[in-house]
C-alpha cells in the first residue's frame, strides 16, 4: 500500500475558498444592485445584462476551445466581467454593442492579455471606454421614463442641484448599476464582511475624493453638494466594485491605499474641471495602469526589519 | 488579561478535538525492529559506539555527539544491535542508524535520580543535558545544550516555552501541559537557573484555557516565571511569531533568538531537560498524536524512539479507512511520508493520516492578486511575487523581494484561493540559494 500515498510538500491542508467561491460573493454581492437596476428601467436592462454576460462567458469559451488551453469558465470571473460590463452601460444600448462590449472585455483585454489574473486593466471598465470612444453619442445619451434627459451628475452641473433622496434610492437616469446608492452599499458591505475586499480603497478613494470636492468642487464646504456627488455618477460602483477588481489594484496594503486615494484625486480633477462631468472609468483605467509602478514603491518591509535600522542607529 | 498575538497568519480548521480529551498512554512493542537514527539532530551524526552482536539496554548511549553541533544517541529498546546502516527516515533521506532486534524486555541500564540537583552547577546542569542527547523537538532537532550555550549567558532575558501547539490536530504538548504543568515548570525553573537574568514565559494558546489554568497555578509561588495567553492562530508558536507576541521583540533570518535575549523551547523538551537533570535519563521517548479521520482509534502515545511507524500505527491507532495521505508532524509544515517502514524520531510530533488528500484534490490556476497571501504571510513579505520569481528562477528579484525571509510556515498556500504551491516555489529556491551561497 505504501506506493499508494500522496506525497506533496507543506502544508497539507487548504482553505476552503477558491477563484470560484469568490467570484461567486462578488455576483452575490452586486444581486441589489442588479435587481434594482431592472426595477429601474425595465426588461430591457435584464436583456442587456443577460447579453453580455453570455458573450463573455462565451468568448472565453470560444477562446480557449481555440487556443486549446483549459477552459476556465468555471470560475465565474466572466460571469463577473460581464455583469459589470452591463452595469456599466445604459439600459437602451443596442443589443449588438452590448455584445461586443462582452468580446472585447473578454478577447481584447482579458486572454490576449494571458487569461485570469494576467490583465492590466479592468475588463469591463476597458470595455465600457472603449464603446464609449466609438460610439460616443448611445453610450452618453440617457433616457429615463422615456424622457431623453441629463443624469443627475450633468444636472448639479448646470443647476448646483438635484434630489439627494432619489439618487440615494437610484430613480434616475443613468447606466444600468450606477444610478443606486443604497444598492451598491449593501453589497459592499457584503464583501467587507465577506474579507471579499478590504476596506483600504473604497475608503481611501470615497474619502479623497470628498476631501477634493470639498476644497475644489463648484460648491465649497458644502455637505450636500458633497452628498450629492458622492451618490452621483459610477463613484460608489467604482470604488466597491471597479476599483477592488484584485487583477488591476495593488496587492501591497500600503499600494492599496495609494492607489484608492489617487483614484479619489483623479475622479475630482475629471469631474470638477473635466469635460463632461464624469470620470470614474477613466480614472480607474488611468491607475490600473500605474498599479506596477505603486507596488514597485510599496514592497513591504520584511518583519524584524525596523529593529535592524534602529540598531544601525544605536551603533 | 491581554491575548497576545502577531500580525498575519490563518485559521486552519484545528481538528483538535479527535486526540484532546485521550490521556496520554504508552506504546512499548513487544518485538520487531528498532532502527534509531545517528541524525535526528541538526549538524554532524553520531558516532555509533557499538557493535553488531552487542547487547544494549535502554538508555545506554549507542551513539557519540560527533562535533560541537551534535547529540548522543542512546538506545530506547534492550536487545542485540543486529545491523549499522544506512535506513530510510521521514524526509525520503537515508541515514546512517543502530538497528536493535527488541527483546521486549525494556531492562535498563542502572541510573540513579539526582536528588540533590537544585545543588549543582550551571556546568553540570549542561553536561547532564548535552549527556541526555537532547534536542529541539518541535522538528528542526537544533541539540538543545548548544542552544543553551549562548555567547554572552547574561545577555539572555526570556527563556520562552512554545505551549502554543499552533500546527492543527497536534494535543501532545497540550496533554503534556495538563498532565505535567509541575514538571514542565520544573524543567523551565533548571533552565532559568543556568542564566542569571533570565524570565520565564510558558505561552500557551487560548484554545487551551485548561492547561494554563494548571499551569497557572503551579507558577503562582514563582515569581520570575509567567504564563501567558496567546490568541490562537497560525503559526503563534513560530519561533518568530512566538517572540513577538510575548516581548514584542522582532527576529529576522539576519539573527538567532539569543541574539535579541530570547531562548525559546518546546514543551517535550523542557521535560526531557527535566528528566536528564533530575532522574539522569536520556532523551529516548517522545509523545506522538496519532489522529486524522483515517485512524480507528486517535490517541497521545509515549513512543520509544525508532520503533517502527507502520507498527505503531498498527498496534495503537489503526486504519480505519484505506489513507491518501500521511504526515510526520502537523498538517501545515509536516512531512508527507511515502513509505511507513521508516522510525520515529525525536521529531515526530504525530503521525496524521487522512482519507483524502486536500492538496491533489485542488488544480492549481493563475494567479489573481487578490492579496490573501500577502495578508497571511507572517513575515510580511509578497509569496505570490516570490513564487513567480522563483519559478523564473529569478535570483535577483527573489532576493530583493526578501525571500529568505520566508519562514516556510505554509500559510500562503493553505490560504491562497487559486491553490498555487506558493510554500513549495519559494522553499526549493531559498534551498538552492543557500546551497549555493554555501559552495
Ligand atoms: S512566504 Fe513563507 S513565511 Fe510567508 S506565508 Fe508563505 S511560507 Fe509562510
Ligand atoms: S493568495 Fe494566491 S491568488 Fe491571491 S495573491 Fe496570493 S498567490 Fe495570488
Amino acid at each position: 500500500m505504501s506506493d499508494l500515498l500522496n506525497v506533496s510538500s507543506n502544508p497539507h491542508v487548504r482553505d476552503k475558498n477558491s477563484t470560484s467561491s469568490i467570484m461567486l460573493d462578488v455576483i452575490i454581492a452586486l444581486l441589489p444592485t442588479t435587481i434594482f437596476g431592472i426595477y429601474n428601467f425595465g426588461y430591457r436592462a435584464f436583456i442587456v445584462i443577460m447579453l453580455t454576460i453570455i458573450s463573455c462567458v462565451l468568448s472565453e469559451f470560444l477562446y480557449q476551445k481555440c487556443m486549446k488551453t483549459d477552459i476556465t469558465i468555471k470560475d465565474f470571473s466572466a460571469v463577473v466581467t460581464g455583469l459589470l460590463l452591463a452595469l456599466n452601460l445604459p439600459y437602451d444600448i443596442p443589443y449588438w454593442m452590448a455584445i461586443i462590449g462582452g468580446i472585447f472585455a473578454i478577447i481584447i483585454v482579458k486572454q490576449l492579455f494571458g487569461g485570469i489574473g494576467q490583465n492590466f486593466m479592468n475588463p469591463a471598465l476597458a470595455a465600457r471606454c472603449f464603446l464609449l470612444l466609438s460610439f460616443g453619442t448611445n453610450m452618453t445619451v440617457f433616457t429615463y421614463d422615456s424622457i431623453t434627459g441629463a443624469t443627475p451628475l450633468k444636472v448639479i452641473r448646470d443647476t448646483g442641484s438635484f434630489d439627494l433622496y432619489k439618487m440615494f434610492i437610484g430613480t434616475t437616469a443613468g447606466t444600468i448599476g450606477e444610478t443606486s446608492a443604497i444598492a451598491i452599499l449593501i453589497g459592499g458591505i457584503y464583501l467587507l464582511a465577506k474579507r471579499v475586499i478590504d476596506i483600504r480603497i473604497p475608503f481611501a478613494y470615497l474619502a479623497v475624493f470628498s476631501l477634493f470636492i470639498l476644497f475644489f468642487g463648484n460648491e465649497k464646504f458644502d455637505i450636500y453638494y458633497l452628498a450629492l456627488q458622492l451618490c452621483g455618477g459610477g463613484i460608489m460602483l467604482g470604488a466597491f466594485f471597479m476599483a477592488t477588481d484584485y487583477v488591476t489594484s495593488p496587492i501591497t496594503s500600503r499600494g492599496r491605499w495609494i492607489f484608492g486615494a489617487l483614484l479619489g484625486i483623479l475622479t475630482g480633477i475629471f469631474r470638477v474641471f473635466g469635460p463632461n462631468a464624469e470620470g470614474v472609468s477613466f480614472a480607474i483605467i488611468f491607475c490600473n495602469l500605474l498599479v506596477p509602478l505603486i507596488e514597485k514603491i510599496t514592497i513591504p518591509k520584511p518583519f524584524g526589519y525596523v529593529s535592524k535600522k534602529k540598531e544601525a542607529k544605536n551603533e | 488579561m491581554s491575548v497576545l498575538t502577531f500580525k498575519g497568519g490563518v485559521h486552519p480548521y484545528s481538528g483538535k478535538e479527535y486526540t484532546k480529551n485521550k490521556a496520554i498512554d504508552e506504546y512499548f512493542p513487544e518485538n520487531g525492529l528498532f532502527v534509531i537514527p545517528l541524525s535526528q539532530h541538526i549538524g554532524s551524526p553520531a558516532t555509533p559506539i557499538v557493535k553488531v552482536g552487542d547487547r544494549v539496554l535502554v538508555n545506554q548511549k549507542i551513539g557519540e555527539a560527533s562535533g560541537f553541533i551534535s547529540a548522543n544517541v542512546h538506545s530506547s529498546v534492550s536487545g542485540i544491535v543486529k545491523a549499522i546502516d544506512n535506513r530510510k527516515v521521514a524526509n525520503g533521506n537515508k541515514v546512517p542508524c543502530i538497528i536493535i532486534e527488541n527483546d521486549g524486555l525494556y531492562e535498563k541500564t542502572n541510573s540513579m535520580d539526582n536528588e540533590n540537583y537544585l545543588e549543582f552547577s550551571k556546568e553540570e546542569k549542561l553536561e547532564l543535558i548535552k549527556e541526555a542527547g537532547i534536542v529541539g523537538m518541535g522538528g528542526a532537532g537544533f541539540p538543545t545544550h548548544v542552544k543553551l550555550s549562548p555567547p554572552k549567558p547574561e545577555n539572555i532575558d526570556y527563556i520562552i516555552v512554545n505551549g502554543a501547539e499552533c500546527e492543527p490536530y497536534l494535543t501532545s504538548d497540550y496533554r503534556r501541559m495538563l498532565e505535567n504543568p509541575e514538571i514542565i515548570v520544573e524543567g523551565l525553573k533548571i533552565v532559568l537557573s543556568l542564566f542569571d537574568n533570565a524570565k520565564g514565559i510558558i505561552a500557551v494558546e487560548d484554545n487551551k484555557l485548561d492547561a494554563i489554568v494548571r499551569l497557572r497555578k503551579c507558577v503562582s509561588k514563582e515569581n520570575n516565571i509567567e504564563v501567558k495567553t496567546l490568541f490562537t492562530k497560525y503559526p503563534q508558536g513560530g519561533e518568530r511569531s512566538l517572540i513577538y507576541a510575548t516581548t514584542k521583540r522582532c527576529l529576522d533570518s539576519s539573527k538567532l533568538p539569543a541574539d535579541i535575549g530570547c531562548i525559546v523551547h518546546n514543551i517535550d523538551t523542557i521535560y526531557a531537560i527535566y528528566n536528564a537533570v533530575v532522574k539522569n535519563l536520556p532523551l529516548t521517548t517522545r509523545v506522538v498524536t496519532i489522529t486524522g479521520d483515517a485512524v480507528r482509534y486517535p490517541g497521545n502515545y509515549i513512543v520509544p524512539v525508532g520503533a517502527d511507524i507502520k507498527q505503531f500505527i498498527d498496534d495503537t491507532g489503526e486504519f480505519k479507512d484505506k489513507a491518501e495521505k500521511i504526515i510526520s508532524g502537523g498538517p501545515m509544515m509536516g512531512m508527507a511520508l511515502h513509505d511507513l517502514n521508516i522510525p520515529v524520531t525525536k521529531g515526530t510530533s504525530a503521525i496524521l493520516m487522512f482519507k483524502k488528500d486536500e492538496v491533489s484534490a485542488c488544480k492549481p490556476s493563475n494567479c489573481i492578486n487578490c492579496g490573501r497571501c500577502v495578508n497571511a504571510c507572517p513575515s510580511r513579505i509578497i509569496p505570490s511575487r516570490l513564487a513567480k520569481a522563483a519559478d523564473k528562477n529569478n535570483e535577483d528579484e527573489f532576493l530583493k523581494l526578501n525571500g529568505l525571509e520566508c519562514i516556510e510556515c505554509g500559510s500562503c498556500s493553505y490560504i491562497c484561493p487559486a491553490k498555487r504551491q506558493l510554500t513549495q516555489s519559494i522553499k526549493t529556491m531559498k534551498k538552492n540559494i543557500l546551497s549555493n551561497k554555501r559552495k
